[in-house]
């Protein structure tokens, strides 16, 4: 087993939040968006991450490319903490870790051409290359990613979702990173477009041996997509497993409690499936609950949630529960 | 059959060229007719003050000494006398006078904007980008300055270093470019968060080559329609500072120093004096609003 690509060793991010009428000299709030997240990443596996809007899925995303300041730990493959370089520093690493967002239309500059727009990584980091090699290299990728190579002058307001999603994954991957961190890059599309856009990212990850972090809040994307999925809620990690471990056999009542939410296409089986229900909003990230975040909504919470807070424990299967264990359907109130 | 499949293949092979938003905008300020006219006519008046000293054989600073004082009786507008538009009271051609006065009033207008446009959108789009306590600094400075008033300030400008065409550009440039500034970062607020400029940071692009290649080139069209309607603004400030006698010297003229010259000499006949400025000058703002107005249609994002 060679060394992790990516090994994230408890990531916190915060917000400082003024309120309106605050004085300059009154202290911020603090919002932990990630509050103490760590995983590892292998070389050309792909980590999934689900987990309720506003659970912090994004802002991990943007913190691992310091977008947003974070504290912790971030070492790359080759020992450096990306957490604390200098932005000359991080360029090379830059290189090797690229984005997808999510809006796909908004992700592009509508004043360029797509063409423009693809090589801007590759004259970024390699401002050597002469303007034909340039071309070359961007119409290639083009035909990678399913573009015409004779639309490299068209701008993006002429493309359709789906096809300026793969610009931006054309324009992400025409340096050759070895890490792709895609941030819901298929809820702005429809659902035939998403299964082209995401085999196409499948294929182009087994081409180039890609390691991928790909969030979503569509779980049955994610186990598509995925060889290990992390399960978010407000900021902390519930549970991470192996792709069908965890959708087989979850541990986190948070988790079961989002897997029997997800509709099944049969109406037999959805009648007969046991719903947990999950009341309530997501508690405010600036007052989160003591002990574990999750007791306010749980149907196991017991006086020992309140006052500590469950670790991350197990070994391919990490579980922050005190009270792990497969659902029982007698523990499920009558809806 | 042969030939379908070579004329397909050569078809694949032709890169498209694609519709620019700039491409798109410029077809929709091409079928507004006000705009379309407002901008033929600014044309003939701008080809009147470069060319128009050819038209005469007078010029602007040539005193005709038997027609001195006597611009009522002798000075009326003729094709005869080859005065077209008559003479003034000092017995100058008024044709060479408007002419250079175009040239003056023009200049103003274009170099008052130009200013604005340049500095305005740098200083606005650095101090948006920027944010947090260098946007505060930059942006109270602007403030500051917006609370001088700058007539004020341009009239002392001329009273203390001479009055001179280049100290009265200088006034009219400082201030100027504040406004333009004030929306330049708002725009870069709301462009900062959009995901094209995230995707850039994360690419590793300088602020620098953000603020330029992505920053910039999304502010233009607010900024093309504030400079537009600049133009006008700044034309009528030196007309102001002219009328008030303050702004160019003689022989040296602008419409406003003419318009002043004409309202003073209202009474004794010789009307064409106020007319003739006053014609461009009316023509010219109308002609300035609505190329703004066409403008503002044909690059507001909203519409699209």
């Amino acid at each position: 087993m060679s060394a992790p690509l990516l090994q994230v060793e408890d990531l916190h991010v915060s917000f400082d939040i003024r309120r309106e009428g605050d004085m300059p000299w009154t202290k911020p709030l603090k919002l932990h968006a990630v509050n103490g997240v760590s995983f590892t990443l292998n070389p050309g596996e792909t980590l999934g991450i689900v987990g309720e809007s506003g659970c912090g899925k994004s802002t991990l995303a943007r913190a691992l490319i310091q977008l947003v300041p974070a504290a912790g730990k971030v070492v790359w493959q080759d020992g450096t903490n990306l957490l604390g370089l200098s932005p000359h520093e991080m360029l090379k690493y830059r290189r090797e870790v690229q984005m997808v967002f999510q809006d796909p239309l908004a992700s592009l500059n509508p004043r360029m051409t797509v063409g423009q727009i693809i090589a801007e990584p590759l004259t970024t980091h390699h401002p050597g290359l002469s303007k034909d090699e340039v071309k070359a290299r961007v119409q290639a990728m083009m035909e990678k990613v399913g573009l015409l190579a004779n639309q490299i002058n068209r701008y993006p307001h002429e493309f359709s979702g789906g096809q300026c999603q793969r610009i931006g994954i054309a324009r992400a991957l025409i340096v050759e990173p070895k890490l792709l961190i895609c941030d819901e890059p298929v809820s702005a599309l429809d659902v035939s477009i998403q299964a082209q856009v995401i085999n196409l990212l499948m294929k182009l990850q087994r081409e180039l041996g890609l390691a991928m972090i790909f969030i979503a809040h569509d779980l049955s994307v994610v186990k598509h997509i995925s060889d290990r999925v992390m399960v978010l809620y407000l900021g902390r990690a519930m549970e991470i497993a192996g792709s069908a471990d965890l959708y087989g056999k979850p541990d986190h009542p948070y988790t079961q409690a989002l897997l029997s939410s997800v509709p099944i296409p049969d109406p037999a089986a959805e009648r007969a499936k046991v719903t947990i229900p999950l009341d309530g909003d997501l508690p405010s990230p600036l007052a989160p609950p003591s002990g574990c975040v999750f007791r306010t909504r749980c149907l196991r919470a017991a006086p020992r949630c309140a006052a500590d807070v469950p670790p991350l424990l197990g070994g391919n299967h990490q579980v922050a529960c005190h009270f792990p264990g497969p659902l029982m359907a007698q523990a499920v109130p009558a809806a | 059959m042969f030939m379908k499949e070579e004329a397909a293949v050569r078809l694949a092979d032709i890169a498209v060229k694609g519709r620019s938003p700039w491409a798109d905008a410029r077809a929709r300020f091409a079928r507004n007719k006000g705009a379309m006219v407002g901008l033929f006519v600014l044309s003939l008046i701008c080809l009147f003050a470069a060319f128009g000293s050819h038209l005469t054989e007078f010029t602007y600073d040539y005193v005709d000494f038997g027609l001195m004082g006597e611009a009522a009786e002798k000075g009326a507008p003729s094709w005869s006398s080859g005065h077209y538009f008559g003479t003034d009271d000092g017995g100058r051609d008024f044709f060479a006078r408007v002419v250079q006065a175009s040239q003056i009033s023009l200049a103003a207008g274009l170099i008052g904007s130009a200013v604005a446009v340049i500095i305005g959108t740098l200083y606005g789009a650095i101090s948006g980008f920027v944010g947090g306590r260098t946007d505060q600094v930059m942006m109270r400075i602007v403030d500051i300055l917006l609370s001088v008033p700058f007539m004020f300030v341009i009239i002392l400008l001329l009273v203390m270093f001479g009055r001179s065409i280049w100290m009265l550009f200088l006034g009219i440039g400082m201030f100027s470019w504040l406004d333009m500034s004030r929306i330049v970062r708002g725009q870069t607020l709301s462009l900062k968060r959009r995901e094209f400029i995230e995707a850039a940071h994360a690419t590793g692009v300088s602020s620098g080559r953000i603020i330029l290649r992505h920053i910039v080139p999304n502010l233009m069209g607010v900024v093309v329609v504030y400079a537009s309607l600049l133009v006008p603004i700044m034309i009528m400030t030196e007309s102001f500072i002219s009328f008030l006698g303050l702004g160019v010297q003689a022989p040296l003229t602008s419409w406003g120093a003419l318009l002043s010259e004409g309202a003073s000499q209202m009474r004794y006949g010789t009307l064409w004096l106020l007319l003739f400025p006053l014609g461009f000058f009316v023509t010219t703002m109308f002609c300035m609003s609505f190329i703004g107005d066409g403008l503002r249609d044909a690059l507001d994002p909203k519409d699209r």
